[in-house]
């Protein structure tokens, strides 16, 4: 059998063919492509916000939330209108930010590297947030003011970006702005683990490891506004990107040809993820497989479409998050569960069944 | 749109690939771009449609320069399909061809109505239609050539470049393009496409560019450029000729000697 016709053979024996074929011939396939992509949208805001309210309702004391919500709209300094503003909202909120963040970082970099296996980490800049963080923590400034962690990891992640500039210059192709990432983020690694190994008394390591598991506890207000407007400048520099990253689907001189340069799209995304995710990493310690495992499951749900993607992306980032915020509050462990192990745990075995599905297709 | 190279030069990787190219292209014109592998075609397809810089030289759209064109208007002015059909998802076919309409787009919105019909316009001229459900990872090379071939027609840009569109195809799709590139030249689009089948270029093409070592050997009618003396200069082989339906056609037939690349 040709290969013309093995192709043709293989591609009406696979279900999605069929599917088309059924749908075929309705002639209405884009008008109705456009609502379900602006249902796809609109329900997973929805359920963003489902999970902010049910994160804000979860806890591990009693609590009365309409109570307290009652009591912060009335201006009564409450015990529980306290809890709600000083504890509950804010992590809450920060992991509706994180997660935005992650998903569509990751959701980014897998279109600007034409990569399933990129996320928001591959260039180096989370490593770097979380190293200077430990920095913070080693050099004992921590305990000196409220923001000193977090204002820490902001400038590593600074440094990297602008290191990261410097060793990708104008027409540097996207190897060296892999292998950068890489050598950005092994040499972040290698002083954190410097700093451990320095560190002046176990009580110290295990404080820094602990944050480097990545967690929304204790966060305030004041984290939320710290990191609200390097997030959205991040946001809207990516998901300004979508037509750019669309067009990249053809190949960097198709794109080009179609009026998108590359070098302008990997700048700006860059930039996007590297002030989203540093300081999201800045405020919440590494939260690792958010950014890699959700843009992977929603990708076919927006027809594979890198722009379509980015949206949906931020939002189910969203959403994972929150839900393994909350998990890790209800299963009621103590020490409480890191966010990071949890969404290491959710991740891993998904990264199993990735690689059994290469194999399984040749 | 008139595309007009003055004095190309260029080297890559400190090797000389282009040495004084001159070369002007007009609409309702099929050019193909013909010369041995590493003669510069693609180098020189690329520089004229602004995708690479010559070290010196320049290319003039409607006699003005890319950068005073702007990009948006170079991008509705010259659509190029390139060599190997590189798609990096596995895209519905109707959305990948509505990646032609790039150019055309402003603001948030999707798709407007003439968008769409640019589409289902470039999907019927590439004889794609049947295809447009399919998903790109589901096609056949030929298939996929000419959906490729429908997302750079959605452009519906007065030029179009095409490097090697018929490199990876049996006789039939070969045939194929061939005729939908001559199609579109004859509705007003001025064609440039880098071919290596001589018997194909000579046939289709209103008019050759053979390049050799970085300059243009010769530049005019098929029976102008595709001579044994030429042929021989910039392939090294010799030629068997025949004619059908009074139009002449070559066909390689031996080497002569070795051939230094480059």
């Amino acid at each position: 059998m040709s290969d013309l016709s093995r192709q043709a053979g293989e591609a009406t024996r696979s279900p999605l063919p069929l599917w088309f074929a059924m749908t075929a011939g309705t002639d209405t396939e884009r008008r109705q492509a456009t609502p379900s992509h602006a249902l796809l949208v609109t329900g997973l805001a929805l359920a963003a916000l489902a999970c902010l309210a049910w994160s804000v309702a979860t806890g591990y004391a009693p609590f009365d939330l309409s109570a307290a919500l009652g009591d912060v709209l009335a201006g009564r300094q409450t015990l529980p209108a306290l809890v709600l503003v000083e504890l509950r909202l804010p992590r809450a909120l920060l992991g509706l930010l994180v997660g935005f963040s992650l998903g569509l970082s990751g959701a980014a970099m897998q279109g600007l590297l034409r990569n399933p296996l990129a996320e928001p980490g591959v260039i180096g800049v989370s490593a770097a947030a979380a190293l200077g963080a430990v920095l913070v923590f080693y050099s004992g400034l921590a305990g000196s003011f409220a923001l000193a962690l977090p204002l820490g990891g902001i400038a590593g992640a600074a440094l990297a970006t602008l290191l990261l500039f410097g060793l990708v210059r104008r027409g540097a192709g996207t190897m060296t702005l892999i292998l950068a990432g890489v050598a950005i983020g092994s040499a972040a690694g290698a002083l954190t683990a410097l700093a451990l190994n320095l560190s002046p008394n176990p009580y110290a390591a295990l404080e820094i490891v602990f944050w480097l598991m990545g967690s929304l506890a204790d966060r305030s207000m004041v984290h939320v506004w710290l990191v609200l407007p390097p997030m959205l400048l991040g946001w809207g520099l990516i998901l300004a990107g979508g037509r750019a990253l669309d067009a990249l689907t053809l190949g960097e001189d198709t794109a080009a040809s179609l009026g998108f340069g590359l070098g302008r799209l990997r700048l700006q995304l860059i930039l996007g993820t590297a002030l989203a995710v540093g300081s999201a990493v800045a405020v919440t310690g590494a939260i690792g497989f958010v950014g890699l495992v959700v843009p992977h499951l929603l990708r076919p749900l927006v027809g594979h479409r890198p722009g379509r993607l980015l949206l949906v992306s931020g939002l189910g980032g969203a959403v994972l998050i929150l839900l393994a915020d909350i998990g890790l509050r209800l299963v009621r462990v103590q020490p409480e569960l890191k966010l990071g192990v949890v969404t290491a745990i959710i991740g891993a075995p998904f990264l199993f069944s990735l690689i059994w599905r290469l194999r399984r297709s040749p | 749109m008139r595309i007009e190279a003055t004095g190309i030069h260029i080297a890559l990787g400190g090797r000389p690939v282009l040495a004084g190219v001159d070369l002007a292209l007009v609409p309702g014109e099929l050019v193909g771009l013909i010369g041995p592998n590493g003669a510069g075609k693609t180098t020189l397809l690329r520089i004229l449609a602004n995708l690479l810089m010559p070290d010196a030289g320049e290319v003039r759209y409607d006699g003005r320069s890319a950068r005073a064109l702007g990009g948006d208007a170079l991008a509705r002015g010259l659509s190029v399909l390139m060599q190997g059909g590189e798609v990096n998802w596995p895209l519905r076919v109707d959305h990948l061809v509505a990646l032609g309409r790039l150019p055309h787009r402003r603001g948030l919105g999707g798709l407007s109505a003439a968008d769409r019909d640019a589409v289902a316009r470039a999907l019927d001229a590439a004889d794609a239609a049947h295809l447009r459900l399919r998903t790109a990872g589901h096609l056949s090379a030929g298939e996929r050539m000419r959906v490729l071939f429908a997302r750079a027609l959605a452009v519906e840009a007065p030029m179009l470049f095409a490097d090697e569109p018929v490199a990876a195809l049996d006789p039939f799709h070969q045939l194929q393009i061939m005729e939908l590139l001559q199609a579109r030249a004859r509705a007003g689009t001025g064609v440039l496409a880098v071919l290596h089948d001589l018997a194909l270029a000579g046939r289709f093409c209103d008019r050759l560019v053979l390049l050799q070592d970085g300059r243009i050997l010769a530049d005019g009618p098929p029976e102008a450029v595709l001579t044994d003396d030429h042929l021989r200069r910039a392939y090294a082989v010799e030629v068997q000729r025949g004619q059908r339906d009074g139009v002449g056609y070559v066909l390689p037939w031996s080497r002569i000697g070795p051939r230094e690349e480059g």
